[in-house]
């Protein structure tokens, strides 16, 4: 069994907790663990020292980690961390990361691993209409899925070591647009609460707003909604020409559930659905279903998650 | 006979632009699975649809610096449908890269074809898909721009250019341009642009077009495909009529599903 590295997931500068499912994915194949943490600052990686089955934890220190550019991540990471399979986050930066590192040591990447048995490695396909299921002969580089592994606990004491590193940045920032509102984004979110055509206009997604800031949750968009709305940006649209998401839990409302919808969401842990229309194929997806218009379900949906939370 | 760079009074640098373009099947189609594969023989196949993007933002970039943009894709002689539907959106060369003892190449082989085919042309630039229709992964882009020591950006959603490109790409903070420096991989989101329908001069000229065959040598797979499967079935959900049964969700939500 060759080592396993685990690349924590860096997210607003800190430890992603998704890092602790890294770790179980990555003992579902064997052998030794050690987690990487990059970082500008060492103090970062102390939030892994306490994962559990754990063999050392590393803070990859260097200032590459505080832009965006994955040639920077990758040739610094490469410099610091050993040979083995290597494990990350699939997000959209990890995932150009990682296909980086993979390249520069030689290896193959696969993608979006959401079952793991020992060598084989499972992942959607086709926009998760099917599955497919690859043998891994030697050292990879994968990137899990949020949301799929069971976190490992943490109630150890690992070492942390630093080790500092500089890496090959090529691409420069110019300028940030900062995000209008401040909402969480749907690609960084654990909930979504998502609005289609059948909001009626787009004045009406205020009512998901505030279900949203009840619990937490970012506002996402169907493409009928994007489409028809002005005001409903392409950044909150889910779906095959939008985000892939696969929250914990994703709440459609008035969103029929065509297939390329499905496309982006269906590998949401727990779909809630609202709809006035009983055979809306988005109840065949759902977990639970709420046969009604959204007038009469979000002011109960508020209430209720405004009582438990409140 | 293709030329890395024109130059023009010394001065100006017109680039090589290339697109990479990949066949997968209507994102539309109903996916089944027979022994074990996936079964495409029925299925009607097309242009990966974020690599219709990239071939838009590759043609603008020759409209916007000169050059000329070249089509490229690694697969067998039943891909040359989209190459001709790239050359009818007005691409000017296109490519076809392949070997018939590949079978399927992982993504290091892949990638290690690609780069052979990217230097044999002599780019500037090469514009891909964010990710591919069929694998999802969004691997190539990024790992051929390691391959090749050249910078990268992903998922971009705009572009101007320049001697830098200059992309706009989503990031933690909100929307950031980035001047993404040449020679550079970079990989294309649904952005701001409309990809131009093929028009009629356009696919005259397509049928007519020569495909040119190249190829390359690929590395050993380590990652082999085991099987194809279908998705498990999801258990059926429970359905509740009415608005004031959205409580009893919610009580659902955190006795039984634990989410909330
Ligand atoms: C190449 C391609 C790519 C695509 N990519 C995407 C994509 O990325 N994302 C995406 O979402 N779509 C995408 N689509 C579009 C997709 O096919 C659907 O058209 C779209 O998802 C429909 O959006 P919708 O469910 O909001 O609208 P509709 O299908 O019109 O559904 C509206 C729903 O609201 C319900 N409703 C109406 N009034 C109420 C009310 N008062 N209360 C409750 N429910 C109500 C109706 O019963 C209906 O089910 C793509 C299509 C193509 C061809
Ligand atoms: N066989 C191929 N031939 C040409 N380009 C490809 C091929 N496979 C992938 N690409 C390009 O790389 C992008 C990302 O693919 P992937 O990494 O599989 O998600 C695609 O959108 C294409 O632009």
């Amino acid at each position: 069994m060759t080592n396993k590295i685990v690349i924590a997931e860096l997210t607003k500068g800190t430890i992603n907790p998704a890092t602790a499912e890294l770790v179980s994915a990555a003992q579902s194949m064997g052998g030794e663990i050690t987690v990487v943490v990059p970082c500008t600052d060492a103090t970062t990686a102390d939030a892994a020292a306490s994962y559990d089955g754990v063999a050392k934890v590393i803070a990859v220190k260097s200032e590459v980690f505080a832009g965006n550019d994955s040639s920077g991540w990758a040739s610094a990471l490469d410099s610091a961390i050993p040979n083995g399979t290597v494990v990350c986050l699939a997000t959209a930066r990890s995932k150009d990361v990682a296909s980086r590192l993979a390249a520069r040591r030689g290896l193959s990447i696969v993608q979006d691993v959401v079952s793991i048995e020992g060598s084989n490695l499972t992942s959607p396909i086709y926009s998760g209409k099917a599955n497919q299921t690859v043998t891994a002969n030697g050292d990879v580089v994968l990137t899990v899925r949020a949301n799929v592994f069971n976190a490992v606990g943490s109630g150890s004491s690992n070492d942390v070591s630093v080790v500092d590193a500089s890496g090959d940045v090529k691409t420069a920032v110019q300028e940030v647009m900062q995000r209008a509102s401040a909402r969480l984004d749907v690609s960084e979110a654990n909930i979504i609460i998502s609005g289609g055509r059948g909001m009626g206009s787009p004045a009406n997604f205020t009512h998901l707003e505030a279900v949203a800031d009840t619990i937490g949750a970012a506002v996402g968009a169907s493409r009928a909604a994007v489409d028809t709305w002005e005001e409903i940006p392409h950044s909150m649209q889910v779906g095959q020409t939008g985000k892939t998401v696969n929250p914990n839990l994703y709440i459609a409302v008035g969103i029929s559930g065509a297939i390329q919808h499905l496309a982006g969401m269906r590998s949401s842990k727990y779909i809630v659905a609202i709809n006035k229309d009983a055979d809306a194929p988005i109840f065949q997806h759902a977990d639970y279903g709420i046969v009604a218009t959204w007038e009469e379900a979000l002011p109960v949906l508020q209430d209720s998650f405004s009582s438990l939370l409140g | 006979m293709f030329m890395n760079r024109i130059l023009l009074e010394g001065l100006i640098v017109m680039p090589t632009v290339a697109v990479m373009i990949k066949q997968v099947p209507d994102t539309n189609a109903k996916i089944s699975v027979q022994g074990g594969r996936v079964d495409l023989s029925s299925v009607k196949m097309e242009m990966s649809p974020y690599d219709v993007f990239a071939v838009e933002t590759a043609l603008r970039h020759k409209e916007a610096s000169g050059g000329s943009v070249t089509a490229v894709t690694v697969g067998g002689a039943g891909a040359e449908k989209i190459l001709k539907d790239a050359k009818a959106m007005g691409v000017d060369n296109i490519v076809r890269v392949w070997d018939d003892s590949w079978g399927e190449l992982d993504s290091n082989g892949l990638q290690s074809v690609l780069k052979q085919a990217i230097e044999a042309l002599g780019v500037d630039v090469v514009y891909c898909g964010k990710s591919a229709a069929d694998t999802g992964a969004g691997s190539t882009g990024p790992g051929l721009a390691e391959r090749l020591g050249w910078s990268n950006a992903s998922n971009i959603i705009g572009a101007e250019f320049g001697d830098a490109v200059i992309v706009s790409m989503p990031v933690e903070a909100g929307v950031a341009k980035i001047s993404v420096p040449l020679p550079a991989v970079i990989s294309c989101d649904k952005g701001d642009v409309k990809p131009r329908k093929a028009n009629v001069k356009g696919i005259m000229m397509a049928k007519k077009a020569q495909v040119e065959l190249m190829t390359a040598t690929a590395p050993s797979s380590t990652v082999a495909i085991a099987n194809h499967s279908m998705p498990a079935a999801k258990p059926a959900g429970k359905t509740f009529e009415g608005g004031s049964s959205a409580s009893q969700v919610v009580q659902l939500l955190r006795d039984e599903a634990n989410v909330i």
